[in-house]
C-alpha cells in the first residue's frame, strides 16, 4: 500500500559486462504469487459476495444489486464514512507535527538523544488490543485514573461521550504510531545533506529559518510517505476501536472497518459487509493514489541551488 | 490457539490446492471427515469462561474423560461476548466443535436452516430418562418447527433487580415496589452522590433488560411476541410507546452509573460497582450472584446482596410475575462432527450433563439448573434462600420470556442492539426507535 517515493537521481544501466544483466523481472514472481493470492484472490471473493446474500452460516445465494442497495440507502453508511474521515483527519493532524519535531530531535547524534529514541519506540511494540484494554482501565469513570487519582479533570466519561471518545481514539492511535512516523522522520531529516546547513549558516540563517527553509522542504517526500502510510492506515484501525469503544457510544466511533465487521460478524449480512470491504478498497485506493498525485512527478531534484 | 490452527489448515488447504503432496490432503479441512475440528473419536466442546461456570464446564468434562478413556471431549473456553461471532464463523467455515454451546432461540434456529446441526428430537424420544430430568420450560428456546435441536443445560437464570442492603440502609431507603418508586429513589440516591443504577452498557444487551422489563410490566408479554412472530409494525403496539417514553426519562434523570456506556459487563465492572457500594442497584441476570459471591468478598456472604422481580408499573398490563432471561443454555451437535464424535458428544449428554455431582456444583454455585433433581438441593444450599426465590421465580412466572437478543434472528437482533445503545445515548427518541426497529421486522 505504501508508495515510496523514488530516488531523485536516474542511475544509469550498466550496458555491459558484471554478469547480471539477464532480465531481473523473474524476482518479482514470489511477491506477485503472495499478493494474488493474499490480495486479489481474496478481494475478487468479497467483490462476488456483495452481490451475493449470504449469513455467514448457510448456503450462499446470489441476490444481484441487494446488498449494494440497502448500504447505499442506509444512513448509517455516511455515518461511518463521515466519522471515518474525522478519525483520519484528526489522527494526521495531531501525529504529523508532533512525529515530525520528535524525529528532527532524534536525528541529532547525542548520545542521549539516542537513548531516548529507544524509549520513544517501544509503544509500537505493545499490540493494539493490550494498548486498549489499557487505557480503557485507565479511562474507567468510576475504576480508573481520575476516580483513583482524585484529579476531576480526569474524571470525565471519556468513553461515554461521543466526542470525547472520538478524541481518545485519536490519542490512543497517535500514542501508538507517532513513534513509527518519527522514525521515518528521523531518517529523513538524517539524509539532508550538511553542506545545505553549513551554507545557510555562513549566510547567517538562525535555527527557525533552517528548519522552514532546508529540513520542512528537504522532508517533502518523507512527509508525503508518512502521511500516505497515516491516511491509509487509518481506514484498517479496528482492532484498538474495537477494544475501546465497540464503535460506542451509540455509533459515535463506528468507522467503515467496524461497520463491515458488525454488519458480516454481527447480524449475518456478508452481502452488504461486502460492499463495505469494496467501499473500503475505493476509499484506500483513491486516498494513496491522491496523496502520490500531491508528490508530483517524482523527477525534479531535490538538490537545486545546493 | 483456535485462530493458529485455523490458519495452519487453511494453509495446508492452499498446499494441496497447489498441488503438493496429496498425502497432505487428509489434513485438510474439506473432507467431511474431519471437519468437526477434532480428530478420531476424541469431540471438541466450546464453552464460555467466567467463574463460577467455567470451572464446573470444565469439572463436567473431566469427569466424563475420567469415565471414558476411549473416547474423550477436548474443551475449550472462551470469552462471553467474543464467542458469540467466534461459533458463527466457525460454524459457517465448517470448524465447528461438536457440542456448540448456545443460548437456543434464533441463533440455534439460523444453525437449524443452514443443516449445520443434528436433529435430537428422535434421541429424546429414545431416552425418555433424559428428557424427564430436565425443567419442561427449558425445551422452548431448544425446539425449532417442532423438533427438539438441543438439550437444556446448566441454569435457569432470569433477569432480577439486585440492591445493596447496606447502602439502602444507610441512606434509608426501601426496595422499590412500582416504576414511581423506582423514580423516587433515582433522585434519592444521585442527591447522595451514588449511582441508582448500575449497568454495563457497552455490551448492550445489558441495556435490553430493562426495555424487556418495561415492555413486559406496560404492554404485557403479547408486546414482544408480535415483534417475534413479526407481525408489521409491531414495535408501535400500544405500550411500547410509554415504555420507552418512561425509560427515557429513567436515562434523562441520570438512573445509570456515569459512563455506562463504556463499561462492559464482561469485564463484571457493573458487579463491582454494586458491591462497593458505588451504586445502589442493578437489573441483571442471577448468573451474577455466583460472581459477586466470588469477587465481592464478604458483600454476598454477610447478607448485604438484595433480590427481587421487577415492580409492577402502575396501569400495566403485564402480570407482575413475569421474568425475561435464559430459561437454560443450551448445547446442540454439529451435523458435520464424524459419527464417532456425534456418539461420544450424546454419551456425555445422557451420562455427564447435569449429573447429579454437576448439578450439585451449580447448585453450590449459587445458581438453579434445569434439572428437577435440583430442588430438593436447594434447601441444603448455604444460598437457600436466593435459590429458592429464583427457582421460584423461574417456575411460577406467568410467562418467562426468553432474552430478545436470543430469540430473534441475528440480523434482528443485532438491529435492535443498535438501536438500543443509541436509544441509551439519547441519539434516537420513543418514535426514532420504533420506526427504525419496525423497519427490521421480518429480517
Amino acid at each position: 500500500m505504501t508508495t515510496v517515493a523514488p530516488p531523485p537521481l536516474r542511475v544509469d544501466r550498466p550496458t555491459s559486462g558484471g554478469g547480471r544483466s539477464g532480465g531481473v523481472a523473474w524476482m518479482a514472481v514470489p511477491a506477485l504469487i503472495m499478493f494474488l493470492i493474499f490480495g486479489v484472490v481474496p478481494l475478487l471473493g468479497v467483490l462476488a459476495l456483495s452481490f451475493a446474500q449470504w449469513d455467514g452460516i448457510g448456503e450462499i445465494k446470489p441476490a444481484g444489486l441487494d446488498a449494494w442497495q440497502s448500504v447505499l440507502s442506509d444512513p448509517g453508511l455516511p455515518h461511518a464514512l463521515w466519522v471515518t474521515f474525522v478519525i483520519m483527519a484528526l489522527s494526521w493532524l495531531f501525529q504529523t507535527p508532533l512525529s515530525l519535531l520528535i524525529g528532527v530531535f532524534l536525528a541529532g547524534h547525542e548520545r542521549y538523544r539516542e537513548w531516548l529514541a529507544v524509549l520513544y519506540f517501544i509503544p509500537l511494540l505493545l499490540s493494539s488490543a493490550a494498548l486498549a484494554i489499557t487505557f480503557k482501565a485507565l479511562l474507567d469513570p468510576n475504576f480508573g485514573l481520575g476516580s483513583g487519582l482524585g484529579v476531576d479533570f480526569l474524571n470525565q466519561d471519556w468513553l461515554g461521550e461521543s466526542k470525547l471518545a472520538v478524541g481518545v481514539v485519536v490519542f490512543v492511535v497517535s500514542w501508538q504510531f507517532i513513534p513509527f512516523h518519527s522514525l521515518i522522520y528521523q531518517g529523513g531529516v538524517r539524509q539532508i545533506p550538511r553542506a545545505m546547513y553549513e551554507a545557510a549558516q555562513i549566510d547567517g540563517a538562525g535555527r527557525m529559518r533552517q528548519f522552514f527553509s532546508i529540513t520542512l522542504p528537504q522532508l517533502k517526500y518523507t512527509i508525503i510517505t508518512s502521511s500516505t502510510l497515516m491516511v491509509v492506515g487509518s481506514l484498517t484501525f479496528f482492532d484498538l476501536i474495537f477494544v475501546l469503544t465497540a464503535g460506542g457510544p451509540g455509533d459515535a466511533t463506528r468507522v467503515l472497518a467496524l461497520d463491515m465487521y458488525q454488519r458480516g460478524f454481527m447480524a449475518g449480512l456478508m452481502g452488504p459487509a461486502s460492499v463495505i470491504a469494496v467501499i473500503l478498497v475505493l476509499v484506500g485506493l483513491g486516498l494513496a493514489l491522491g496523496l502520490r498525485r500531491l508528490g508530483g512527478r517524482g523527477d525534479e531534484s531535490q538538490l537545486e541551488g545546493a | 490457539m483456535e485462530l493458529s490452527s485455523i490458519s495452519r489448515r487453511n494453509f495446508l488447504n492452499l498446499a494441496v490446492g497447489a498441488g503438493a503432496a496429496g498425502a497432505l490432503a487428509a489434513c485438510g479441512s474439506s473432507g467431511p471427515g474431519t471437519s468437526g475440528g477434532g480428530s478420531g473419536a476424541s469431540a471438541t466442546y466450546w464453552y464460555l469462561t467466567g467463574a463460577p461456570g467455567e470451572q464446573i464446564r470444565k469439572d463436567t468434562v473431566d469427569r466424563f474423560n475420567k469415565d471414558n478413556s476411549d473416547s474423550k471431549i477436548q474443551g475449550t473456553a472462551y470469552q462471553n461476548d467474543a464467542y458469540k461471532t467466534k461459533i458463527k464463523t466457525a460454524i459457517g467455515a465448517g470448524q465447528a466443535p461438536t457440542i456448540i454451546w448456545g443460548w437456543g432461540g434464533g441463533g440455534l434456529k439460523s444453525y437449524v436452516e443452514a443443516g449445520q446441526v443434528e436433529d435430537l428430537t428422535d434421541w429424546f424420544g429414545q431416552n425418555a430418562a433424559v428428557k424427564d430430568k430436565l425443567f419442561e420450560t427449558s425445551f422452548g428456546p431448544a425446539t425449532i418447527n417442532g423438533k427438539i435441536y438441543a438439550m437444556p443445560a446448566e441454569t435457569v437464570a432470569p433477569i432480577v433487580l439486585f440492591y445493596n442492603k447496606e447502602v439502602f440502609q444507610k441512606n434509608g431507603a426501601q426496595p422499590p415496589q412500582s416504576w414511581d418508586d423506582i423514580m423516587n429513589l433515582v433522585t434519592l440516591f444521585n442527591g447522595k452522590g451514588i449511582a441508582p443504577f448500575s449497568l454495563g452498557g457497552q455490551s448492550r444487551w445489558t441495556n435490553m433488560m430493562w426495555m424487556e422489563f418495561l415492555f413486559d410490566r406496560i404492554g404485557g408479554p403479547e408486546l414482544f411476541q408480535g415483534v417475534f412472530e413479526g407481525k408489521p409494525n409491531a414495535w408501535s403496539a400500544p405500550g411500547a410507546k410509554e415504555a420507552l417514553t418512561k425509560l427515557r426519562q429513567l436515562i434523562d434523570a441520570n438512573g445509570f452509573v456515569k459512563g455506562f456506556s463504556s463499561i462492559t459487563a464482561d469485564s463484571n465492572a457493573d458487579q463491582a460497582l454494586l458491591y462497593r457500594g458505588k451504586a445502589a442497584m442493578m437489573l441483571h441476570g442471577t448468573w451474577t450472584y455466583g460472581s459477586m459471591a466470588n469477587d465481592g468478598g464478604n458483600f454476598v456472604k454477610d447478607g448485604k446482596l438484595g433480590w427481587m422481580n421487577f415492580p409492577p408499573v402502575t396501569g400495566g398490563k403485564g402480570d407482575p410475575s413475569n421474568t425475561v432471561g435464559n430459561p437454560g443454555q443450551y448445547y446442540a451437535i454439529s451435523s458435520k462432527a464424524t459419527a464417532e464424535q456425534k456418539e461420544t458428544a450424546k454419551k456425555f449428554f445422557k451420562d455427564a450433563v447435569l449429573s447429579d455431582a454437576e448439578v450439585k456444583e451449580w447448585v453450590d454455585s449459587g445458581a438453579v439448573p434445569v434439572a428437577k433433581s435440583s430442588q430438593s438441593m436447594l434447601a441444603a444450599s448455604k444460598d437457600a434462600e436466593f435459590l429458592n426465590f429464583v427457582y421460584d421465580i423461574s417456575t411460577k412466572a406467568k410467562n418467562f420470556g426468553q432474552s430478545w437478543d436470543q430469540a430473534l434472528s441475528p440480523t434482528a437482533a443485532e438491529a435492535l442492539l443498535d438501536n438500543i445503545a443509541k436509544f441509551f445515548q439519547k441519539s434516537i427518541g420513543p418514535d426514532e426507535f420504533i420506526s427504525n426497529m419496525n423497519g427490521t421486522i421480518g429480517k
